[in-house]
């Protein structure tokens, strides 16, 4: 087991540096200067100070050599300095994770609460109208595009109703409220972005116990137990949902990277300082170490959450045998 | 005495528009081993699951002591399927790969006994000595153990409850030639030892004849020709009987 996870961490260094060096390349590749905000678009700005930009932010040399010396700090986990406002780029990242964390962990909890309960009644019931209308909901939350519910429902619960706030994650004046206010507050900013992040990841989570629990009451041992004597609640709660929930709980290690990942679109519709906004302005103001820096964090997440997945699913199921 | 009748027990599949059972009657006295045979697809494990309410049967009437079990609630049925086991074909598949075999065994006690845990446990080690295994086997799970192994759990677990009948569909079928001797001593000492009343399904003339006091043949939903072993071997009347024994020959 310990030798099978050392050979997959040593085979993600290759995935990584090729990830790094299409994305180094891509962002580069894209129009457009980092300089060009301070330099292009001001005309008392002179062709010799622009180059004095460029060379402060080491953009003059060659970019093979430029990806080296990035790979260089990298390996001693620095991620460079901001261009757009020179602070450590680690220190941007850290203080935007733990919103986005925030409000992705209360999604998945969400998730998890609804949409296992969901699963499992609708395989217990299943090809009733309850069964098929399940699907329905669950695919409609899949289907409907956040944007577009995210603002319907920002027009209907937020200004028509009024009853919760539609943008950012406290109030303006949040400093004088106190902690039990703070803690309501912050709910209260965050209760529609985590409904609309947690509606459409409904689907995934209950189809997915959904099938699993219809396939395991189908087997043998379910026959078994029904043999036993036991109650028909006994039998989906004791023996099914055991076996069927945990390859289920294993899949969770796929949604890590989403997890610190955070979304553009989301966290713009709902001025949320979060990864997701982090990223948009960094690659707007062509912030190349802002854009790494997410960039291969996110990538290190989802080979990690992979291999995590990999990892337990096999620790679950006492027929898998990971050693080949 | 006549401990288990079945009385024109029917079963339709109304989606694949098939009548696995068709009108059964039969009976089985106490400590008495009936074979039943038939091929493939005739309606034999249809026939036993229907008989202790594993597939709900539409019609007929099944009596264990009088009492018809199609007519019970289900909580009585619950308990009293401690009289009516059954033994399944296919060991691999039907044991929770989760549950280590004490807690498999154990459960029997949680559900139809008042047992503490001390108790429940030496109960356990019990039922796996009767089938020849040790204690040893206790914190296994199924996947630990062979098939043979796994087939003996499944005759402790059948057993744990001290049933009088007990329905043995095809349970040495998905085992090897060596193995597979080694279960039908098993079944066949037990039984002696307790007196147990079973109904083996088979589609093993062989199997059948070694192990049965009386057979039954089955074809397409419906029985047609029982005899004792000796007669139907010797001198079967019905057509499908007598295609089934060249079969083999």
């Amino acid at each position: 087991m310990i030798k099978y996870i050392l050979r997959r961490l040593i085979g993600l260094v290759p995935l990584l540096l090729g990830i790094s060096i299409i994305t180094f390349a891509v962002i580069h590749l894209a129009p457009g200067k980092p300089t060009d905000l301070e330099a292009q678009f001001n005309p008392k700005v002179s062709l010799e100070a622009r180059e004095r930009l460029n060379h402060i932010y080491g953009l003059d040399k060659p970019l093979h050599i430029q990806y080296i010396d990035w790979l260089k700090r990298l390996s001693r986990f620095d991620f460079g300095i901001s261009f757009t406002d020179s602070r450590p780029v680690i220190a941007k990242i850290a203080e935007r994770i733990p919103i986005t964390l925030g409000i992705n962990l209360a999604s998945i909890i969400l998730i998890l609460l609804i949409g296992i309960p969901i699963g499992v009644s609708s395989a217990v019931k299943e090809k009733s109208f309850y069964d098929r209308s399940m699907t329905v909901f669950v695919f409609a939350g899949f289907a409907i595009p956040t944007f577009w519910l995210s603002l319907i429902l920002m027009d209907i619960v937020g200004v028509r109703w009024g009853l919760l706030p539609v943008s950012g994650i406290k109030s303006l004046d949040f400093d004088k409220f106190t902690s039990v206010e703070k803690i309501i507050d912050i709910v209260r900013h965050l209760a529609l972005p985590v409904f609309v992040s947690a509606f459409g990841g409904l689907a995934g989570i209950s189809r997915y116990m959904r099938s699993n629990m219809v396939h395991v009451l189908k087997q043998d041992y379910i026959r078994t137990a029904r043999a036993k004597g036991l109650s028909e609640r006994d039998i989906v709660y004791k023996h099914a949902l055991k076996n069927a929930l945990l390859p289920v709980v294993t899949i969770l290690g796929l949604s890590i990277p989403g997890l610190i990942g955070g979304s553009v679109i989301f966290e713009s519709i709902f001025s949320i300082p979060g990864m997701g906004r982090l990223f948009y302005e960094s690659v707007m103001s062509r912030d190349y170490p802002v854009i790494m820096g997410v960039l291969v964090i996110g990538a290190g997440l989802t080979l990690l959450g992979n291999l995590l997945a990999d990892i337990s699913y096999a620790a679950v199921d006492p027929r898998i045998k990971l050693e080949n | 005495m006549e401990l288990v009748k079945v009385n024109n027990l029917r079963k339709v599949f109304p989606k694949h528009k098939v009548t696995a059972v068709d009108g059964v009657s039969f009976s089985v006295n106490e400590g008495e081993v009936v074979g039943l045979v038939g091929e493939s697809g005739c309606g034999k494990s249809t026939l036993g699951r229907s008989i202790i309410r594993l597939i709900h049967a539409e019609e007929g009437n099944v009596f264990y002591k009088g009492e018809d079990l199609l007519k019970l609630p289900r909580r009585k049925m619950r308990s009293m399927r401690r009289h009516l086991q059954m033994i399944f074909q296919d060991p691999y598949t039907s044991l929770d790969p989760r549950v280590r075999i004490g807690d498999i065994l154990e459960e029997v006690f949680i559900i139809h006994e008042n047992f503490s845990r001390g108790e429940r446990r030496r109960k356990a080690e019990e039922a796996l000595e009767t089938v020849g295994l040790g204690a040893s086997y206790l914190n296994r799970l199924p996947s630990d153990i062979s098939g043979g192994e796994r087939q003996r759990i499944g005759i402790a677990r059948a057993l744990a409850t001290d049933p009088e009948f007990i329905i043995c569909d095809e349970p040495v079928s998905s085992l090897d030639l060596s193995v597979q001797a080694q279960i039908l001593n098993l079944l066949t000492d037990i039984q002696k030892r307790k007196n147990l009343a079973y109904l083996f399904i088979s589609h093993d003339l062989g199997v059948i004849g070694a192990i049965c006091d009386r057979v039954m043949v089955m074809n397409a939903g419906r029985l047609v020709e029982t005899g004792t072993c000796e007669n139907i071997f010797k001198d079967p009347k019905h057509e499908y009987t007598k295609r089934l024994l060249d079969a083999v020959r």
